[in-house]
């Protein structure tokens, strides 16, 4: 008919409009393709949502570079030449070179071996230095004693820093609500968007309950009936913006660890969620024992507004990827930063042991093109 | 020309203002006023008023107003009354109920002492407006469905907001008054309380949100489809059954076997709206005050089904010895 046909170009484009206009809307619109992987056991919906479009441009941001050549093991010790040396002194002189040269390439590229250095190398008149050799430690550190998170993938300094000075993912303690006068009601540290817990109204500052105090997480009771948990609404929503924290960090799902019909039993977890246990209390560590007691060092405008020093959270090393660098091991190629005691240390670096509990998703070496990154979903059933 | 054959008509009625039947008593002053606006009439009746307002829709809508500019102002504060924020942010404020460490105490303003101010006004407005409709209701003299079916709502609002916290002795168990917030805190209700989707009372009101939306498609569609042959005259339907109940009951007879009448559709469409926030007022208020783990509760109860693992077992590893804390 005439009158329907005058009318269905108007009607479409109105239509057009509409779904145009509600695409924009919703600000979380993602543009397909969004698939799922399967990560559990089959038909209950355990699975990872994975856009290959942005696995891709996230593949490419989470590359190694290219490693250092291998220092010769003889050598003069480094202690020998240089003065003032207090982390590094087990490394001969080409090892301790190495390690030098792999700070620029991973901390400072652009501003080399002034950043941290004076023109007396042994000076530690610069804060940069300071910092640079309580970080040295620190990765040694984890290396070596937090084994249990990091497995023998280990990490380097390019883990965090990624070519920056300062590493890019890094949190300081939210100053909350200054009230306008003591009239005003207080936020309890939430109703804003929340950045670290996907843009919902929780808590923008879960990370200083639980990555430098301790406060307990777990708030589900373990019996049925009322008896033994009196944990508030208000706690869970801290520990619900904490947990969105780590998907986000991790770019995985609530069920990368758990099973979301009973997030609290552990016998219905995946094994990531006793990894990611550990890697709580690493992160919990090294604010309390390495950040938090370098304040001072830094100068103020390094510092958060409330005076505090940039902290780590899990998202500083993992960087949206569900293994940091996609569980690429570059320590392996480093054992300048295990330090002397560890078995790493001893062997021929690229013999590094197999850790069972983390089966390697391995992609393809750095050098080889950007394909289809692995995914954090892939079962391995037992 | 248009006809007025049916009451689902395009068709304008342009008449006097209608004030209404005849009471046997009062309401008079209501009676004035009222007017005719065309959009309106293109979705309902195009008659505007007479409006009854009375003391208690007074009352009630100044309660609501107190309540609202409270809530409202709190929030704008929150962005230190920057106008521009406070639109771009306005899905994400809220005002706050108390801390859990305050209890049942009459908390300072800054900690929910706004919030429980908010509330007591929300409620009495929202009371009053329930007094009005019951009482609006009797001097029509009509029965007081409608005021009980919003009471039903009111239950499930009261029980959220005061009975449940009061029964769990914190006021900080409330919902926030909020947009995002209050989404949030039922996302955390469910997760404290181990999964709400095994709390068999959530399950049933559910099952009677869904069902309204069914039953109200599934009358709208039956009474549209028959009323060319006077269906849309439901009234007169359910005393002299005509043609049109007979074919819409046959219909529904044909396709699944069973037919409600005329008469019982409603009944059946109120009690399951009504049903919807009654059996899920029953469900918020056992959570936390009896049951602690809805998902536990099922697996005690042999509802939850167990799944193949396809995991190696896991360890607590806080529960390992030597563990950290």
């Amino acid at each position: 008919m005439n009158h329907s046909s005058a009318v269905w170009p108007a009607r479409a484009m109105a239509s057009t409009l509409l779904i145009a206009g509600f695409a924009l809307l919703s600000g979380c619109w993602e543009r397909p393709p969004v698939n799922t992987v399967q990560s559990g056991i089959r038909g209950i919906g355990s699975q990872q949502v994975i856009n290959p479009r942005l696995d891709a441009v996230k593949y490419a941001k989470n590359q190694i570079p290219e490693p250092i050549p291998p220092a010769d093991a003889d050598g003069p010790p480094a202690t020998l030449i240089y003065q003032n040396l207090q982390v590094l002194k087990d490394l001969n002189i080409g090892q301790f070179t190495r390690v030098m040269q792999s700070n620029v390439q991973w901390v400072a590229p652009e501003q080399a071996c002034n950043y941290c250095h004076e023109d007396n190398m042994a000076s530690d008149a610069k804060y940069t230095k300071r910092v640079a050799r309580r970080m040295l430690e620190m990765v040694r550190h984890i290396n070596k004693d937090w084994r249990s998170h990091v497995g023998a993938t280990g990490v380097t300094c390019w883990t965090c820093h990624r070519g920056r000075p300062v590493p890019e993912y890094r949190w300081y303690i939210d100053p909350g609500q200054s009230a306008e006068s003591g009239l005003i009601a207080g936020n309890a540290g939430k109703n804003k968007p929340s950045t670290v817990a996907g843009y919902s109204a929780l808590p923008n500052d879960p990370f200083t309950p639980y990555l430098l105090g301790s406060e307990n997480i777990r708030v589900q009771a373990t019996q049925a009936l009322r008896g033994t948990d009196f944990s508030s609404i208000k706690q869970t929503e801290r520990t619900y913006a904490f947990m969105i924290s780590i998907a986000q960090a991790l770019g995985v799902n609530c069920n990368y660890c758990h099973a979301t019909r009973a997030l609290e039993l552990w016998d219905q977890s995946t094994p990531r969620r006793a990894t990611a246990w550990y890697g709580i209390r690493m992160v919990r560590d090294l604010n309390n024992n390495v950040m938090v007691p370098l304040t001072s060092t830094f100068p103020e405008h390094r510092l958060g507004v409330l005076g505090d020093v940039a902290k780590i959270a899990c998202i500083t090393c993992h960087q949206g990827v569900f293994k940091p660098l996609y569980g690429v091991s570059m320590a392996k190629n480093y054992p300048e930063l295990y330090g002397g005691d560890h078995p790493v240390w001893e062997t021929h670096p690229a013999e590094a042991p197999a850790d069972a509990s983390t089966p390697p998703a391995a992609p393809p070496p750095s050098s080889a093109p950007v394909q289809t990154p692995p995914t954090a979903a892939l079962v391995s059933p037992h | 020309m248009a006809e007025y054959q049916n009451i689902f008509t395009r068709v304008q009625i342009d008449a006097p203002i209608y004030p209404g039947v005849p009471l046997p008593r009062g309401g008079v002053w209501a009676r004035k006023g009222g007017r005719f606006i065309h959009l309106f009439g293109r979705f309902g009746d195009a008659q505007i008023g007479p409006f009854y307002l009375g003391t208690t829709g007074l009352l009630s809508l100044i309660c609501g107003f107190i309540a609202f500019e409270i809530i409202g102002l709190n929030m704008w504060a929150s962005v230190h009354w920057n106008p521009v924020q406070f639109v771009r942010q306005l899905p994400w404020l809220a005002l706050e109920p108390p801390s859990p460490a305050n209890g049942l105490h009459i908390p300072t303003l800054q900690n929910g002492g706004w919030w429980l101010l908010a509330g007591m006004f929300l409620t009495s407005s929202v009371l009053l407006w329930w007094l009005r409709m019951y009482r609006r209701a009797r001097a029509l003299g009509m029965g007081t469905h409608v005021a009980w079916a919003f009471a039903a709502a009111i239950w499930l609002m009261l029980v959220l907001g005061i009975i449940r916290p009061v029964l769990m002795g914190s006021f900080g168990e409330a919902v926030p008054f909020g947009i995002f917030p209050h989404l949030d805190w039922v996302a955390s209700f469910s997760i404290r309380y181990g999964n709400l989707f095994y709390n068999p009372f959530h399950c049933l009101s559910i099952a009677f949100l869904y069902g309204s939306t069914l039953l109200f498609a599934m009358h709208a569609g039956t009474i549209l489809a028959v009323s060319r042959l006077g269906g849309d005259r439901e009234l007169e339907q359910i005393l002299d059954r005509g043609t049109a109940a007979e074919r819409a009951a046959l219909f529904w007879r044909w396709t699944m076997g069973f037919n409600a009448t005329m008469e019982s559709i409603h009944r059946w469409a109120w009690w399951f709206a009504v049903l919807c926030p009654l059996t899920g007022g029953i469900g918020i208020l056992l959570t936390g005050t009896v049951v602690d783990n809805w998902y536990l509760w099922a697996v005690k109860h042999h509802v939850a089904p167990i799944y193949p693992y396809v995991f190696p077992p896991v360890i607590d590893p806080a529960t390992l010895p030597g563990a950290m804390k």
